[in-house]
């Protein structure tokens, strides 16, 4: 059992924990992520370490509530538990002084991008930090993230804070004002990445991506997470999840994260609809 | 009542067959399949045993279990001092009568088998392991005093749960790390239920923790700490690495990440670890079979559970497609037949050439190639060629690639100075399992590639006497 020590909400959907996990908070480095089941009869899902703090022997996750385990997940408050929580998993993020580096996030990609941008700028790089989301409202770790950057940008595709557009089109500016860009690392949702990546292409400028695929162990025993990088199946648990973007099959990818989608809509009306019950069930019990 | 029966007269007693559920029946549950003998049809297939002076079966059994003396306990009625007996070198029967390949080893060796059918030696050790768990007493062995020893066990397959039963039972504080939520390595998410059901290998977990084991699940070695992080910081003697072989191998084929290609770990640790076929009971989806077409591609016993875990999720219907003949499958004979029964396609002499997709990358064919049996390999098997110009498309809609596992490079890359050989598995001395690092021992499947689970339980006890020697002398 880990027990959470801090719960809030970021945004609407989007909820930061602090969890118990002194070994995992001793051991992580940016880029990697934990593998969490709520209880006996959870699903296996990975969440990247956002940040840690190894004297309180803590790691923080952040998580977007979109389905039956993370919606679930942002249910818990401080003081609830975790059953499971195993980590840290997946190569640590290649960091080195590239020159300029950008970090681009997309929605929670944000909290996931954070911890490589603090270290790319821990290492001496000119960090530029691009961060998007639909708008105002769903912006998270601006704070966070102003502080480890030289340059700082939000994005909304509503135009209701900061440049109005996606994260691509601010990245193409900074490559239009003739800025030389040494590396750029994007997280967020696929077409997000991909979009990134063909950006850079014609630039040659180095890019990674954090990949997303679905996992269940983690340690590399069942292949489910394998992805196409140049041509090559690699599994993202292990030789993951960053990878070169320039050599990603998105399609792939994106077809097999798809998979479940059935399965998925029906756990999570499913869990809707108990939570519905269990509202009315408390709302009867308060009333009477 | 033995004393009076002749080795002829023995020997004419017919084999006493496995009380099975009916195929039909069993092949859409999850419930075990072999229910067992009665005490009657044990005591009587124990009679079939001609007390050979030399027996040959424990010579054919890789952990030698003293197979003439417990079978002649149980024809005498004392089926607890059997199951005792055997657990004098065996601490798992009730796992290993279930999944050993007998055939291949003590029932092989059997000299009652060269005239007709060889004792069960398998199904009499399996009676009296669930005789004594069923009547409620197992009795523990005595704990010797504190040694003050601290003894690391990385990993909790077979190997690892036996290496630690007999170092807690010499006096050491032993800690068993396992990176999965749950405790038992192939045991519990690799062969399925309704072959070994779970609750047996929990008994027996729950019996080590009983003797003192302490027992850390989501534990990664060589992620959530290191092997020398054990030893160094936090005070281990020794570590015994009994990771297994689990990263599987794929083909390498066009078409292999489509969505509908499973390994054989995905597919089953799905469905035995993560409960998948009580979905939405259980939060973990599983592609639905029913009414599907899947093919299993493999041989072994992997492809065996896989493809009768298919006809259980619901599969129209489910095919065994193997490079080579029947005679060549490593599966358990008993695997095979029961796989026939319930009604599984053998499509042998057969390799996969293609997975064919829709464009929505979703899994809709195989192209197949006919194979014809070549020269010997290196293995003594002939090697299969493909039949040129005999390829054909067969329409299915989920794939499980059962071609074995290799080795997990985690532990290696993380502790460089354990040896390892060009295919990734851990090199160690036979007789000690000492690696080339200072008080680090490994064995079972990380040392073999994948084997069996009687070989890694033996390997287990093997590593456990020369750790004892090791931690209690101090010399390398
Ligand atoms: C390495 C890695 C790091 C991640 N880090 C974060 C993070 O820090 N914060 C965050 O909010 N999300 C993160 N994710 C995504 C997160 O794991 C999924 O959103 C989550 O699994 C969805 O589960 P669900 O039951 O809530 O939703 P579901 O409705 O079950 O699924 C929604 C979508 O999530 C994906 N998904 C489903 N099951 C899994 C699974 N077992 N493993 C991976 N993906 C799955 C599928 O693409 C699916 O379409 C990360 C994913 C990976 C692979
Ligand atoms: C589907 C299937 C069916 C089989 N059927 C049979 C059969 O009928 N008869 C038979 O004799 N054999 C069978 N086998 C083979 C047999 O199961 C194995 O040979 C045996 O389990 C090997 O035991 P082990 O202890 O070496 O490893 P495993 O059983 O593989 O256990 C290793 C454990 O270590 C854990 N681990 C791995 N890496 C780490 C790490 N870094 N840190 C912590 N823990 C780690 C794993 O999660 C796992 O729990 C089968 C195998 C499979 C896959
Ligand atoms: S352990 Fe296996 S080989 Fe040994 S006697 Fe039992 S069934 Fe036979
Ligand atoms: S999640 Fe199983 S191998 Fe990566």
């Amino acid at each position: 059992m880990f027990k959470i020590v801090k719960a809030e909400f970021l945004a609407q959907d989007i909820k930061l924990f602090q969890i118990e996990a002194p070994r995992i908070a001793k051991k992580r480095k940016a880029g990697q992520f934990v593998i969490i089941r709520l209880d006996e009869h959870g699903e296996r899902i990975p969440l990247t370490i956002a940040d840690s703090d190894p004297e309180k022997g803590t790691i923080t996750i952040v998580v977007q509530g979109v389905g039956k385990t993370t919606k679930a997940l942002n249910l818990k408050e401080t003081g609830d538990t975790i059953m499971d929580v195993v980590g840290p998993l997946g190569e640590p993020s290649h960091i080195e002084k590239f020159g300029t580096a950008v970090s681009i996030g997309g929605g929670v990609g944000t909290a996931i991008a954070y911890p490589t941008a603090k270290a790319l700028k821990e290492a001496g790089n000119y960090v530029i930090t691009i961060n998007g989301a639909r708008s105002k409202d769903l912006v998270i770790l601006e704070e966070e993230m102003k502080q480890v950057s030289d340059e700082a940008y939000i994005t909304t595709d509503d135009g209701s804070y900061g440049f109005h557009g996606f994260v691509t089109q601010k990245l193409q500016a900074l490559i239009d004002e003739g800025k030389k860009l040494d590396f750029v690392l994007a997280i967020g949702p696929i077409p997000m990445m991909k979009a990134v990546a063909d950006v850079t292409r014609p630039y040659g400028i180095k890019t990674v991506v954090s990949l997303n695929p679905i996992m269940v162990d983690g340690t590399g025993m069942c292949g489910g997470c394998r992805v196409i990088v140049n041509g090559q199946s690699k599994f993202a648990c292990v030789d993951g999840p960053e990878f070169d973007a320039h050599g990603v099959d998105f399609h792939n990818l994106a077809d097999r994260n798809k998979m479940y989608s059935v399965y998925e809509k029906e756990a999570l009306e499913k869990f809707e609809h108990e939570c519905k019950l269990d509202k009315k069930i408390e709302a009867i019990e308060n009333a009477g | 009542m033995q004393q009076q029966l002749t080795a002829k007269e023995r020997m004419k007693i017919p084999r006493h067959h496995m009380i099975e559920q009916d195929p039909l029946e069993r092949s859409r549950n999850f419930e075990e399949v072999n229910l067992g003998y009665t005490a009657k049809m044990a005591q009587e297939e124990a009679l079939r045993c001609i007390q050979c002076p030399k027996p040959s079966c424990v010579e054919g059994c890789p952990v030698n279990i003293q197979i003439k003396d417990f079978i002649n306990l149980i024809a005498e009625g004392d089926f607890l001092g059997a199951v005792h007996k055997i657990k004098e070198d065996n601490a798992l029967p009730a796992i290993c009568g279930r999944v050993c390949p007998q055939e291949e080893q003590c029932e092989q060796a059997c000299v009652v088998g060269k005239r007709g059918e060889p004792v069960a030696i398998g199904y009499l050790e399996r009676f009296v392991a669930d005789y004594e768990r069923k009547q409620g007493k197992i009795e523990y062995p005595t704990i010797n005093k504190s040694t003050g020893k601290k003894i690391a066990i990385v990993g909790s397959g077979p190997a690892g749960l036996s290496c630690a039963n007999d170092l807690v039972q010499w006096g050491h504080k032993v800690t068993v790390f396992e990176a999965l939520h749950e405790l038992g390595g192939v045991l519990v998410y690799g062969i399925p239920e309704f072959r070994l059901p779970k609750e047996i290998v929990r008994k027996e977990i729950d019996g080590l923790r009983k003797m003192g084991v302490e027992f850390v699940t989501d534990a990664v070695i060589g992620r959530t700490t290191t092997v020398d992080e054990l030893m160094q910081e936090e005070g281990y003697d020794a570590v015994f690495v009994g990771v297994g072989a689990g990263l599987p191998w794929f083909m390498g084929i066009p078409g292999e990440n489509l969505v509908g290609v499973y390994s054989a770990n995905e597919f089953l640790t799905r469905v035995n670890l993560m409960k998948a076929y009580r979905f939405p009971e259980f939060d973990s989806p599983i592609l639905d079979c029913r009414g599907k077409n899947v093919a299993v591609f493999g041989g072994g016993n992997t492809a065996m559970d896989a493809v009768r875990t298919s006809l259980r999720l619901g599969a129209k219907n489910a095919y065994i497609v193997y490079r080579r003949s029947e005679k060549e499958m490593p599966a358990r004979v008993e695997e095979v037949k029961h796989a026939k029964e319930e009604g599984v396609q053998f499509k042998i002499l057969t390799n996969p050439v293609e997975f064919i997709g829709d464009e929505k990358e979703w899994l809709k064919a195989v192209k197949l190639i006919k194979m014809e049996l070549g020269e010997p390999d290196d293995s003594g098997r002939r090697r299969p060629v493909p039949i040129e110009g005999s390829e054909y498309i067969m329409d299915i809609d989920i794939a499980v690639v059962a071609i074995g596992n290799g080795s997990n490079p985690l532990i290696q890359q993380t502790t460089p100075e354990i040896e390892t050989s060009k295919r990734g598995t851990i090199v160690v001395d036979s007789e000690t399992m000492k690696t080339s690092k200072k008080g680090v021992f490994a064995g079972g499947d990380i040392v073999t590639g994948g084997a069996t689970v009687i070989l890694a339980m033996g390997a287990g006890r093997k590593a456990a006497k020369a750790i004892h020697e090791y931690v209690m002398e101090g010399k390398w």
